[in-house]
């Protein structure tokens, strides 16, 4: 983002995690509030990384463990005469998908809250944030208006 | 309404085919076209949504015509380096028609661009800056609040309004739709303000605005309010309290019970296809006062569409929902989706014979809709059977006709107006004055 810019930037979906990463503006009088949301933003976006970076990459291997094992069980190799990657169909997949839900599931779990819990802290702050803007810049106009 | 979010947005290889030779066409013609054929449709061709969301009226993605026309000029606008693409990744049903139609522009434009651009289309490649403009704020909106689904939330209300056996009352009509179709975009709203890193990580739901950074949260909450309050509002006080109860229920259940349990259990299902039920019973509600019989048949009948129309869908998106940590049948318990939607299927023919015995139509009704109850039982009994990618889309495509047709061979079936106590009275009257006329 250009360095002149006075507000938030947001970028392409990252590889790992699919989230768009965020760069914020810090203004120069940034307040004490304005200061908390941005920290808050900050560390949802740091978390919301981590967890689905890591959660996808985990998917990522796992499937290609199992397609590895029940191609072996099948007798064939991952990549067939003419260079091709062998997959399974969906139906030979579907018992991975199962799996694979069921193990994560109280990681879900956890995460949902966390996400929820941030999601409205981050909503709220952005409120108050936007309220008090709001009520300095009807005082400035007052003060314009009065001079 | 709301089970249209459940629209399966699954935009599958067929149906989007004859969508996009007219995009070709023109842009404008197409978003003209799009524009008058969606009610016609029935279906959301923008399937951006979450395809958990089975509710029809509060589904999902739908990208807004205006969005369309704004992303071509951006492109035609913004010349760029193609930076190297990540490997895209495109399940089946996760191709969005969106998708397809940047495929159709950008190969259009590909003077411009280098490579071939397969999903992500070249701005998204962009940083952007995170500002909300005036000119893209309808555009935001629309998707934001799954216009098209809600278009079909309303529909399925006035349905409910128009079989229910009281004269037609304009201003009730236009009152009741313009409220359900206000709390079904604030639904919507506050249901994809929940779901953004999950929206993100699903390849059909990635593209919404909150997703994208195109507003804010707080902006999507302040605008569900402002669409949530007065809808509620006009259909309490315009219409009655109790299709406004029933309105502001609807909105509750589907972001407080079904958004949540989506990722807990597989009841989600279930309680999405009670959300989709309710907006026909409204529609009823809102014409009569009462909720009587032929409302909760006609809830039936929408409640027991959304099983064979999300369980088809859903089978497609199962590696979807499994990374995505979304409980659904499909992926838990493969066996209990198939034999529910079957059970379903059959059930419409069951609910479609008690129609006359209700009185909400004639005897008329069954018999016609027979053949279309049948035929997509049989494609719910294949799928049961064979269980694969080809019977869960024919089934999921079925249902897609299926419910519009249904409900207009219901209207069609009406039971008239004037039944037959009415009759009776009539004839009784003028006999009454004939013998007050021989009397002396």
């Amino acid at each position: 983002p250009p360095p002149h810019s006075h507000s938030d930037w947001i970028g392409p979906p990252d590889k790992h995690s699919n989230l768009r990463p965020v760069i914020f503006y810090v203004p120069p009088e940034e307040s004490a509030l304005e200061r908390r949301l941005r920290e808050a933003r900050q560390e949802n976006q740091a978390c919301n990384q981590r967890f689905w970076a890591r959660h996808n990459r985990a998917f990522r291997q796992e499937k290609e463990e199992f397609i590895y094992s029940r191609l072996k069980a099948k007798g064939l190799e991952m990549r067939d005469e003419t260079g091709q990657k062998a997959t399974l169909n969906a139906e030979e997949m579907a018992d991975f998908y199962k799996d694979f839900l069921s193990k994560n599931f109280r990681k879900h779990m956890q995460y949902n809250r966390d996400w929820y819990k941030r999601n409205f802290t981050i909503t709220f702050l952005m409120g108050q944030v936007a309220l008090a803007r709001a009520l300095r810049w009807l005082r400035w106009k007052k003060k314009i208006v009065e001079h | 309404g709301f089970f249209v979010w459940r629209l399966k947005g699954a935009g599958t290889g067929h149906t989007p085919c004859q969508f996009v030779h007219l995009c070709r066409a023109a842009n404008d013609r197409f978003i003209t076209f799009q524009y008058f054929n969606f009610l016609k449709r029935m279906y959301v061709t923008q399937y951006n949504k979450d395809l958990s969301q089975r509710a029809k009226p509060k589904s999902d993605p739908v990208v807004s015509p205006f969005h369309e026309l704004q992303q071509l000029d951006q492109e035609k606008k913004v010349i760029h380096q193609i930076s190297p693409i990540s490997p895209v990744h495109q399940p089946w049903p996760e191709t969005s028609r969106r998708n397809e139609l940047r495929e159709v522009e950008s190969a259009a434009e590909s003077e411009a661009s280098a490579t071939a651009v397969r999903a992500e289309p070249k701005e998204d490649r962009q940083w952007k800056e995170m500002k909300l403009r005036l000119d893209e704020l309808p555009g935001i909106l629309a998707r934001l609040s799954k216009i098209k689904l809600t278009a079909l939330v309303v529909s399925t209300a006035s349905a409910g309004f128009a079989m229910a056996p009281v004269p037609f009352d304009l201003t009730c009509f236009l009152l009741a739709s313009l409220g359900t179709g206000l709390a079904s975009c604030a639904a919507n709203s506050i249901n994809q303000f929940f779901e953004v890193p999950f929206d993100s990580n699903m390849n059909r739901t990635k593209n919404r605005p909150l997703v994208r950074g195109q507003i804010s949260p707080l902006l999507a909450v302040c605008f569900a309010a402002s669409c949530g309050v007065p809808g509620i509002a006009l259909l309490t006080l315009g219409v009655n309290p109790l299709t406004g109860a029933l309105g502001a229920f609807n909105i509750f259940l589907y972001t407080c019970c079904y958004t949540p349990l989506k990722r807990m259990s597989i009841a989600n299902t279930w309680v999405g296809a009670v959300v989709g039920a309710i907006p026909p019973v409204m529609g009823w509600t809102a014409a009569t006062g009462t909720l009587d019989a032929g409302a909760l048949l006609l809830g039936g009948i929408l409640y027991s569409w959304q099983f064979p129309h999300f369980n088809a869908l859903s089978w497609g998106l199962r590696e979807d929902y499994s990374r995505g940590g979304y409980c659904m049948m499909s992926v838990t318990h493969p066996g209990l989706c198939r034999r529910v939607a079957l059970r379903h299927c059959l059930a419409l023919i069951g609910l479609s014979a008690v129609a006359p015995v209700l009185d909400v139509t004639t005897w008329t009704f069954p018999i016609v809709s027979l053949p279309i109850n049948l035929y997509i039982s049989y494609l719910g009994f294949r799928f049961y059977r064979d269980a694969d990618r080809g019977s869960s889309r024919k089934l999921f495509f079925c249902s897609l006709w299926h419910l519009p047709m249904l409900l207009l061979v219901m209207f069609t079936c009406k039971k008239s107006g004037l039944d037959k106590e009415d009759k009776n009275q009539l004839l009784g009257e003028t006999h009454g004055r004939a013998m007050e006329m021989r009397l002396p």
